[in-house]
């Protein structure tokens, strides 16, 4: 779950990292509002969960209130990626003498929490790896033991900070790591921390990601999700317990298990289609599992076939066609369906779909053969 | 032979008495794997399908012997389980659990690295030798014994492979789901090295998919210290980036992690990839 850089940034200042003075604005009024009270020059920027919004014009300074009142009003409704302004930030400006990348992330490869520091702020810490991957200081940091202080000296050292910083560079970099450590996070990054123009550091920028499997011991993170950006369909599927993934193609995918289902996408495409989405209805396939599933998958309205892939396992193939036809005479689907059943069983499981000759349902023995039937049946439709 | 366990194994159960630890143990005895014991705390004493509940991992190792424990505790118990298995000194311990935050995996992790145990999983189905002993929640019967070993970062996936291999007449060694976490204890190279070592498994079929850089570093390792023949199959060429397919571990980050980028390195390792599942018997 990824957070707003307003929520990132309270959070930091929670923890004694100094960031701007601004508040959230969801209208124009209230911008004017926001720069009024800052009584200072301002920057908007627009609040959206995806990069590129300053290249997109969702960042502007303003030195009054009327022209704060201006930007936000043009910035707020924006489609940034996809993503529409519904609030922006009001923050005091800075003057910036330069601009530094602070971040802690978990190294998957390492397997354990990382530091980085470069004295390339504000750009994507992507791009600077991809280009000048010497210009990112690195320290690893063990779990038992903590960021030490020596660790943060070195990062200071070799991005060249003025010395008289590394005091306030050092708590800085503890409260960013215990932000981290404490928040389940899985990147807090400052970006830029800048020197500003009395030569203090400030964080100016801030992303969190919080790891998803520990929000169950953060009930305050969880209830900052902004569901805004994400399709409907996926904040259903999420509050009903299933993995789902909405795509750009015309085959609905319902299948038990994640990498069976990457592989059942995957096999729509190399067969000259494209999965309408991703969707783990996990194990056993009961009747109203299946049903919550096919309703979300249908609420695609660029659906043109439902393509099932279940392996029956210990759940066996004849109990999966059983709750497959529970949920078929719960939902009404119009849209050609291919059913492939495979494990235990499956000659009964079939045999069951069949029987029941359901209109516009093909069953399929290989993943081959049904992944081929979605496909010409999607293009037909 | 097989690697990691067999009809020898003694195995314990962490969480014998919840739902899914009773309902599996019971799968797992049926198959005919050698279950000595279980522990639930609070529930020491009791006997549960003809077996012994212990309160703790230390108490039930010393009472049966047992060298393998398998975990079937809700995820916010999971890092304690599995501590408390390293502690009692379990040779093998393989977590099913689904859901265990990253920070509490970063942190075993590094205090496995301190000890001798192996850890499988987390959020993996298991392993099974055919024939000889299943651990964790593997249909046993799609499988039988043979000279492929297979591992999977996958569950169902995984079971689709062995099932069609089986069909095919087309015996396994053991196969083992290393789980599709980020952070897990047994990695890819992990399982290829036992594979390599043991004398019964011929080839090997590795199932991977999107997300960090494991099938990367097992293909240099197949390339470099690897006489037996691997096949592979890489699911996700369709996941857009950024976004997590199921698996906390199934994303491609930054532009690293992508199925292209895994498939390139496994073919210029020599491995023959598969472009489906059903491919993988035929270039056995």
């Amino acid at each position: 779950m990824n957070l707003h850089e307003y929520q990132s940034k309270a959070r930091f200042a929670e923890y004694g990292i100094p960031i701007p003075r601004g508040k959230v604005a969801h209208s124009p009024q209230q911008a004017y509002e926001i720069a009024k009270e800052l009584s200072a020059p301002v920057v908007i920027k627009a609040q959206v969960l995806t990069g590129g919004r300053g290249k997109a014009g969702g960042v502007k300074l303003a030195a009054t209130p009327e022209e704060a009142e201006r930007h936000a009003d043009a910035i707020l409704g924006m489609d940034i990626r996809d993503h529409k302004v519904l609030r922006v930030l009001v923050d005091t400006a800075s003057t910036i003498q330069k601009e530094i990348y602070l971040g802690v992330t978990n190294d998957r490869a390492a397997r354990r929490p990382l530091i980085m520091a470069s004295a390339e702020g504000g750009m994507d810490i992507e791009e600077v790896n991809r280009v000048s991957p010497e210009k990112i200081i690195r320290e690893h940091i063990d779990p038992f033991l903590g960021l030490r202080d020596y660790q943060i000296r070195n990062l200071a050292y070799g991005i060249e900070l003025p010395r008289e910083l590394w005091k306030s560079f050092m708590k800085i970099a503890q409260a960013l790591y215990r932000c981290y450590v404490e928040s389940d996070a899985t990147l807090a990054e400052i970006n830029p921390l800048i020197i500003d123009g009395e030569g203090q550091l400030l964080a100016v920028d801030g992303k969190m990601s919080i790891d998803d499997n520990a929000l169950f011991r953060h009930s305050d993170l969880a209830e900052l999700r902004d569901t805004s950006a994400e399709p409907e369909a996926e904040t259903h599927a999420r509050a009903a317990g299933l993995s789902y993934i909405k795509l750009d193609g015309t085959i609905g995918c319902m299948v038990n298990g994640a990498g069976l289902a990457m592989t059942t996408m995957d096999m729509t495409k190399l067969f000259g289609g494209a999965p309408a989405n991703f969707l783990d209805i996990g194990g056993g396939a009961k009747a109203e599992t299946v049903a919550m599933a096919l309703r979300i998958i249908l609420s695609d309205p660029n659906v043109k076939a439902v393509l099932f892939n279940i392996f029956g396992g210990i759940t066996r193939c004849d109990e999966v066609a059983r709750g497959i036809l529970a949920a078929l005479a719960e939902v009404q689907v119009d849209l050609p369906l291919v059913v492939r059943l495979v494990g235990t069983n499956e000659e009964e499981g079939r045999a069951l779909l069949d029987a029941a000759n359901i209109p516009h349902m093909e069953t399929a023995r290989t993943l081959a053969e049904a992944a081929r039937k979605a496909v010409e049946a999607a293009q037909k439709a | 032979m097989a690697i990691l366990a067999d009809s020898n194994t003694k195995l314990l159960v962490q969480g014998i008495t919840g739902r899914e630890g009773l309902f599996h143990t019971e799968q797992m005895i049926e198959y005919g794997t050698q279950v000595v014991g279980g522990v639930t705390p609070g529930k020491g004493g009791e006997w549960v399908l003809g077996k012994p509940v212990f309160d703790t991992v230390k108490s039930a190792r010393e009472s049966t012997g047992a060298n393998a424990t398998v975990i079937y505790v809700p995820a916010a118990f999971s890092a304690d389980a599995i501590y408390e298995a390293l502690d009692a000194e379990i040779e093998l311990i393989v977590c099913i659990t689904e859901g265990i935050p990253v920070r509490d995996m970063m942190q075993v992790r590094a205090h496995l690295d301190q000890g001798h145990s192996r850890l499988i999983g987390p959020n993996c189905p298991g392993l099974l030798t055919p024939g000889q002993a299943k651990i964790g929640i593997m249909p046993g019967h799609i499988a039988m014994p043979g000279s492929v070993g297979v591992v999977s970062r996958s569950g169902t996936l995984t079971y689709e492979v062995v099932y069609a291999l089986t069909q095919r007449g087309i015996g396994q060694s053991t196969c083992v789901g290393i789980g599709g976490d980020p952070i897990n204890g047994t990695s890819f190279i992990d399982a290829l090295r036992m594979f390599e070592e043991d004398p019964q498994t011929e080839k090997v079929v590795l199932i991977g998919e999107i997300g960090g850089t494991d099938e990367e570093k097992a293909a240099h390792f197949i390339a470099t210290a690897m006489t037996k023949p691997v096949v592979a199959f890489i699911a996700g060429q369709t996941a857009p980036p950024g976004k997590r397919m199921g698996h906390a571990g199934a994303i491609v980050e930054g532009g690293s992690g992508t199925a292209a980028d895994k498939i390139a390195a496994l073919h210029s390792a020599g491995v023959k990839v598969a472009e489906h599942p059903e491919q993988i018997a035929d270039l056995l």
